[in-house]
């Protein structure tokens, strides 16, 4: 933050989420310097949804469902844990999780950054369409399913079935992967998605905390692609 | 008895073919014993069942008088999404285009759509493959469908739109996703849907982040906080369950309902899908009319139905039993061209014939409708085919009007059921009306 931030504080014990998402909604793209603490969360549902300003907004505390959904600019970051569905669909900006995320998180996003310092539900990345995802946890079950673009690194564990019907998504995963799921297969880690991987943990505040070697990729063996009916199996 | 003289040949019977095994049927079983893989196809379902055919108005007799068809006034306007929404949708005619994706259609029908609902005062509504200017800049209300693949789904678009369609599901394939064949996933398609080019694309059936009502009821929260409570939010249901489902959207939030029976069509979808899921639009209305009046909700909660809709008769009969308007897809597009017989013989090519063409999967469509290659879609021009569809508006209100005035009504909403009969046990029982020359309401009153 530079000298000129201006800082607002928001009890939702005292005012409503509508009158929170309304506020943050009628700033414009010169209110970059603000910097918005909201207290009292209490798991509330669609916090800080819908923002489009490089804004800042801090949450202490445990947000429910589809904070920072569809998220356009905006950075959020939420000292707790969050519900389903964290920064779904979110556009560009960034996202951060203090604890852990429950299941769905980012999913369908097209842009921008979620990292969970925690870990996270299943179903994380689900659909996503090219948003940037760092778990410093594990991930639940079915994570990256459908996943069509984008990255998701994990620290840690991946549960069952990763990546099912996975496009062209790049997964990341230093611990181990309980099963992957249709049509995803293990990749060659070449010195580019090292790269990547170092890129990505650097974006998370992560850089030099683990090995960028130390990482398995996963992604698309693009046999489902085209219907065929020798794959009746696998539908 | 000679036996030198020839006994006359016994008479033979002609060859008869089976009912059950029809001649579809056999040649179904010989297309999948050739290709191993089901049958895809476009549309809804094809077979014969109990629809508005089967109903009849009553008219104005002795106890009831009529309205002067020429001179007196009637209704037709109607508003969607009054229960929360800070901007509901006023609607001229009760009669909206169901929601169709850009990809399954070619832009310039999008386009056409756009401009024939826009002539007469309804709306549009997007699908599966997100928003684009065509029918953004030739809709002056649009529908912005809210489905599982989220394909372009972005909040800039949502905020663009005039109301929101949460899609749950569809007629012609409850508990089915989309899909859209490699032949129309087109360098624009795909970049919409970031997908590679040529992909057979399959769609999620269920909705990625949410599951179940309770979550439904957030999920509208949320899609309302991001749009500011202005827009009216639709749910979209297959008609399976009707009366649970509506009960359900309402408890959800839902400012309108639309519910899709089983003639509803779809771009692409197996065959066995489309005819063996889901049940008839005729069978729906009843069901779900009854959840939003046990709820207080009728008329609050405005109740939307598609699927097999073709003409005023089908309007009237729809918003009779409980409908505040009605959507139409199938319809539409051939009022813009599809199917024309003009282009018999390429139907023919294509191994089908005009009235029956039904593979919009594989982009071939001689009508430039149902595609997205460049040289067919040039042959649709979307300001004809526009006008061509505001003309098919039109005259399905002003058929609607001409019923309702003869039954006495002064706006549309005024017809019910009490106006209807029905010619079959099965319309009866569905449409809960009486079989025509009796008070006989089969599964409501006992005598005949």
């Amino acid at each position: 933050m530079n000298a000129s931030t201006q800082s607002h504080s928001f009890d939702l014990a005292a005012a409503t989420v509508r009158d929170l998402n309304a506020a943050l909604h009628a700033l414009k793209d010169g209110s970059n310097a603000s910097l918005w603490r909201v207290s009292n969360p209490r798991g509330l549902h669609a916090i800080a949804a819908g923002l489009d300003a490089p804004v800042t907004v801090e949450i202490d505390g445990p947000v429910g469902y589809y904070c920072a959904g569809m998220n356009k600019q905006a950075t959020v970051i939420v000292r707790g844990n969050a519900g389903v569905g964290v920064a779904e669909n979110m556009m560009s900006g960034r996202v951060e999780v203090e604890g852990d995320a429950s299941q769905a998180a980012a999913a369908t996003a097209h842009g921008g950054l979620l990292v969970v310092r925690g870990s996270a539900g299943a179903r994380c990345g689900i659909s996503m369409k090219g948003v940037d995802i760092v778990v410093g946890g594990s991930i639940g079950h079915m994570s990256a399913f459908m996943a069509q673009a984008g990255t998701l690194t994990v620290l840690g564990d991946a549960g069952e079935a990763l990546g099912d019907s996975i496009y062209e998504a790049r997964l990341y995963v230093r611990g181990s992967v309980t099963s992957l799921g249709a049509d995803c297969v293990e990749k060659e880690m070449r010195d580019e998605h090292k790269a990547q991987v170092f890129e990505k943990l650097k974006s998370a505040g992560l850089d030099g905390q683990v090995d960028p070697s130390d990482f398995k990729r996963y992604g698309s063996a693009r046999t489902l692609y085209h219907f065929h009916v020798d794959n009746a199996s696998a539908y | 008895m000679n036996e030198h003289v020839k006994a006359p040949a016994a008479p033979r019977t002609l060859p008869r073919e089976s009912a059950t095994f029809d001649a579809y049927t056999l040649s179904e079983i010989r297309r999948a014993a050739a290709t191993g893989i089901y049958d895809i196809r476009g549309a809804g379902a094809k077979r014969k069942l109990p629809h508005f055919d089967d109903l009849l108005f009553l008219g104005a007799s002795m106890s009831r008088y009529p309205l002067e068809g020429y001179r007196e006034k009637c209704g037709t306007g109607v508003v969607l999404g009054d229960r929360f929404a800070k901007k509901p949708i006023e609607l001229k005619i009760p009669v909206t285009i169901a929601g169709m994706s850009f990809g399954s259609l070619s832009g310039p029908a999008k386009e056409a759509l756009g401009r024939g609902a826009s002539a007469v005062g309804t709306s549009t509504t997007t699908g599966d493959g997100g928003m684009t200017q065509e029918e953004r800049g030739h809709s002056n209300k649009l529908v912005y469908q809210y489905l599982p693949s989220r394909y372009g789904m972005n909040p800039d678009d949502i905020r663009k739109a005039d109301a929101i369609e949460v899609v749950v599901g569809q007629g012609a394939k409850p508990g089915g996703g989309g899909m859209l064949l490699g032949q129309k996933i087109s360098p624009r398609v795909a970049k919409m849907r970031t997908l590679p080019e040529g992909i057979d694309q399959r769609s999620a059936c269920r909705h990625p982040d949410w599951t179940g009502p309770d979550d439904l009821e957030i999920k509208i929260e949320e899609l309302r906080e991001i749009t500011d409570w202005e827009k009216p939010i639709y749910v979209k249901v297959g008609a399976a369950r009707p009366y649970y489902d509506t009960a359900l959207a309402v408890k959800a939030g839902a400012d309108v309902v639309v519910v899709d029976g089983m003639q509803g069509g779809t771009a692409a979808t197996q065959e066995v899908f489309i005819e063996h899921v889901g049940i008839p639009t005729l069978a729906a209305i009843r069901q779900a009319v009854k959840a939003l009046q046990e709820l207080g909700m009728h008329r609050k909660v405005q109740l939307i139905v598609s699927g097999g809709i073709r003409n005023g008769a089908d309007v009237a009969k729809a918003l009779a039993l409980g409908a505040d308007a009605v959507a139409i897809g199938t319809a539409a597009l051939v009022a813009l061209g599809d199917n024309d017989p003009k282009w018999e013989s390429e139907y023919e090519a294509l191994g089908s014939k005009a009235g029956a063409y039904d593979d919009w999967h594989e982009g071939r469509d001689p009508a430039g409708i149902t595609t997205q290659d460049p040289e067919l879609m040039k042959r649709l021009d979307p300001i004809i085919a526009g006008r061509r569809l505001a003309n098919f508006l039109s005259v399905m209100t002003l058929e609607a009007q001409t019923i309702a005035r003869a039954c006495g009504k002064s706006h549309v909403h005024n017809l019910e059921p009490e106006d209807l009969v029905a010619l079959t046990i099965e319309a009866a029982a569905m449409a809960q009306v009486p079989i025509a020359g009796t008070d006989w309401i089969p599964g409501l009153t006992g005598r005949f």
